[in-house]
């Protein structure tokens, strides 16, 4: 090897560090961090698009453009075919949302986890665990939002019978990010708790019932005929993300926002909690 | 969410030199499986210290305690004057570390893996570049700049995780385990860069088990075994502590423990005999007329020899010596 004239090490002396430059250095490397995942992010737009729109491109597409043209299914009369492409919207823009935050945080992070071993690294940042753990919400959020960003034109342009949208904007303003962070916070919780051999099994068992039954097709309030169902749907996060948005951008029934914040308050509490548990001991022995 | 409070420790004697000060230090993983076991250890600015012992033997437990991902269970370790347990966040900013495995940034080029670790030490992004490109120059990765990292060879990714590690100038710079896996050119290539920095007045600590890489580059050597020092001097201390300079590999027939006490008490010069996978041990001082006198000596208590090697007393021959086991073990 040829050394260059100019010396690598001069080393950091030695001593206390004191707090508020600490505090300082946390901050840059929280945003470091945070700057490292948005710039992967815009390497990966093309990826990151299409994984994006088109299972809600396509869902809107054949419940609320095919089905009404070819006069079969959900609704049926023009009027209920209406208020299907209505209730729709924030069911769709919801469920991007909560995949994104596992795609986005659950699924790298379960690879960095099980054979990279790239989190080992991540962890000798200067910050403390935790906030390597939070930086990963945070980013995970911003995806989600972006996520929901692009599926929501989308969710009104494609129906055959027009959206009718009433937007509350309040309730849209504190919704949308409390829905992101929610998201991002399951999919660290998820992404810590599945090794790479069960990602089929988070998909398969855990996301399919999330989506199926996250009061995205249809609203909490149709489902007063089946009682137990009502109730046992309460246990899904994707249940408030819906009934939540549905409030902020529609006049559709839904669920109290006296219940949705509240919830999803504690949830994302809940699932940062868990997660940042579960990060920590994955990397700390 | 923090990590687990630190118990009360005894205040180390402070040594103005020390990167490094453990006393004590023990870890103990769920089993009762003991690790490291009191380990006392103090590295001096500006020195190679190398941690030498098999695998298992308690090597990258000891440098995860000091590189604030594992916890240790007693016993207190301070870096740059920082307690670990107690200020983990502060300890990150004066230690560089180049672990085991690859844990390059697979979704970012070679550069941006430079550039990005600047910054999460808090560098701006001018001084980040420039530094990026430095370092590129210096370890020779300046062709492969944009390249993903998955497309480099070991021994490239390996000097890209040693320039990615000394980056933001650490006070103290680790290696677990850093030429396993390496063919032997990288690994000479790498040893270099070790040295250059050395020269530079870095302060490192490296863990091996190949007993070159210790001799080669340490200044001090503690042989480790089963979580405990078993011994700590420079290689050429380490090596005159066994009072032989030669080592004598005797490979026969018949029943080796006995052959070995034979060649033990009859040779002279002789420091001590051990038998390792079948084959006998000798270490001895002066090599004039010694291969005969080996042979006749076996012969003539009935020990056919098959074959006999000699070479110089390496710190494998001293880790032995100390602990009747191989290295590769």
């Amino acid at each position: 090897m040829t050394a260059t004239s100019a010396t690598s090490a001069s080393p950091t002396p030695l001593g206390s560090t004191p707090a508020v430059e600490l505090r300082t250095s946390t901050r840059s490397a929280f945003g470091a961090l945070l700057l490292r995942d948005l710039t992967v992010l815009r390497k990966n737009l093309k990826e990151f698009i299409p994984r994006t729109v088109l299972q809600p491109l396509l869902l809107v597409f054949v419940f609320t453009y095919v089905f009404p043209k070819i006069g079969q299914g959900v609704g049926g009369s023009s009027s209920s075919s209406a208020v299907f492409t209505t209730l729709l919207v924030a069911g769709v823009v919801a469920t991007s949302v909560l995949f994104q935050g596992i795609q986005a945080v659950s699924l790298p992070l379960v690879q960095e986890f099980g054979y990279t071993r790239e989190i080992e690294d991540r962890v000798l940042a200067p910050l403390p665990v935790s906030l390597v753990a939070i930086e990963k919400i945070v980013a995970g959020a911003v995806q989600c939002l972006i996520a929901g960003l692009i599926v929501f034109p989308i969710a009104l342009v494609v129906p055959a019978t027009p959206v009718h949208l009433s937007i509350q904007w309040p309730v849209l303003l504190t919704i949308v990010p409390l829905a992101c962070l929610m998201s991002g916070a399951l999919g660290l919780m998820f992404g810590t708790m599945f090794e790479p051999r069960n990602v089929p099994m988070l998909f398969g068992v855990v996301l399919i019932p999330i989506t199926f039954l996250g009061c995205t097709y249809y609203t909490w309030d149709a489902l007063e005929p089946i009682r137990w169902l009502q109730v046992a749907v309460l246990a899904n996060p994707l249940v408030y993300m819906a009934e939540g948005l549905r409030a902020a951008l529609t006049d559709v029934p839904h669920m109290s926002l006296w219940a949705i914040y509240p919830v999803m308050l504690v949830a994302t509490a809940a699932f940062t909690w868990k997660g940042i548990h579960g990060f920590t001991k994955r990397v700390i022995d | 969410m923090s990590l687990a409070p630190a118990p009360e420790r005894a205040a180390p004697a402070v040594d103005p030199d020390a990167v490094i000060q453990t006393t004590g230090l023990t870890k103990v993983y769920p089993g009762d499986v003991l690790a490291v076991d009191g380990l006392d250890l103090t590295v001096r600015r500006g020195e190679i210290f190398g941690l030498l012992g098999p695998n298992g033997a308690g090597k990258t437990t000891t440098a995860g305690m000091l590189t604030p991902r594992v916890i240790p269970t007693s016993g207190s370790a301070h870096v740059g004057g920082l307690d670990v347990v107690a200020r983990p966040a502060a300890t990150k900013r004066l230690i560089g570390v180049v672990p085991q495995s690859n844990t390059l940034d697979r979704a970012l080029t070679v550069w941006e893996n430079l550039y990005f670790h600047g910054r999460f030490f808090g560098m701006g992004a001018k001084a980040a570049r420039a530094e990026s490109d430095r370092l590129l120059e210096r370890f020779r990765l300046t062709e492969r700049s944009q390249a993903p990292v998955m497309a480099l060879s070991g021994g490239m990714a390996q000097r890209l995780m040693v320039a990615r590690a000394v980056m933001h100038r650490p006070s103290i710079l680790f290696l677990d385990e850093p030429t396993a896996g390496l063919d032997p050119q990288s690994r000479i290539a790498l040893w270099e860069i070790l040295g250059e920095l050395h020269q530079d007045g870095q302060t490192i600590l490296l863990t091996t088990h190949y007993m070159e890489e210790a001799d080669q580059l340490c200044d001090r050597v503690a042989i480790i075994d089963q979580g405990r020092i078993v011994a700590l001097d420079t290689p050429p201390g380490l090596k005159a502590s066994l009072g032989a300079d030669t080592t004598v590999t005797i490979t026969a027939e018949g029943d080796l423990k006995r052959l070995a006490e034979v060649v033990r008490d009859e040779i002279d010069g002789s420091q001590g005999a051990t038998v390792l996978d079948g084959k006998v041990l000798l270490t001895v001082s002066g090599t004039t007329g010694l291969l005969p006198a080996v042979v006749h000596v076996a012969e003539q208590h009935g020990f056919p020899v098959t074959d006999l090697s000699v070479h110089e007393t390496t710190l494998e021959t001293v880790f032995i010596s100390l602990t009747g086991k191989d290295l590769r073990e």
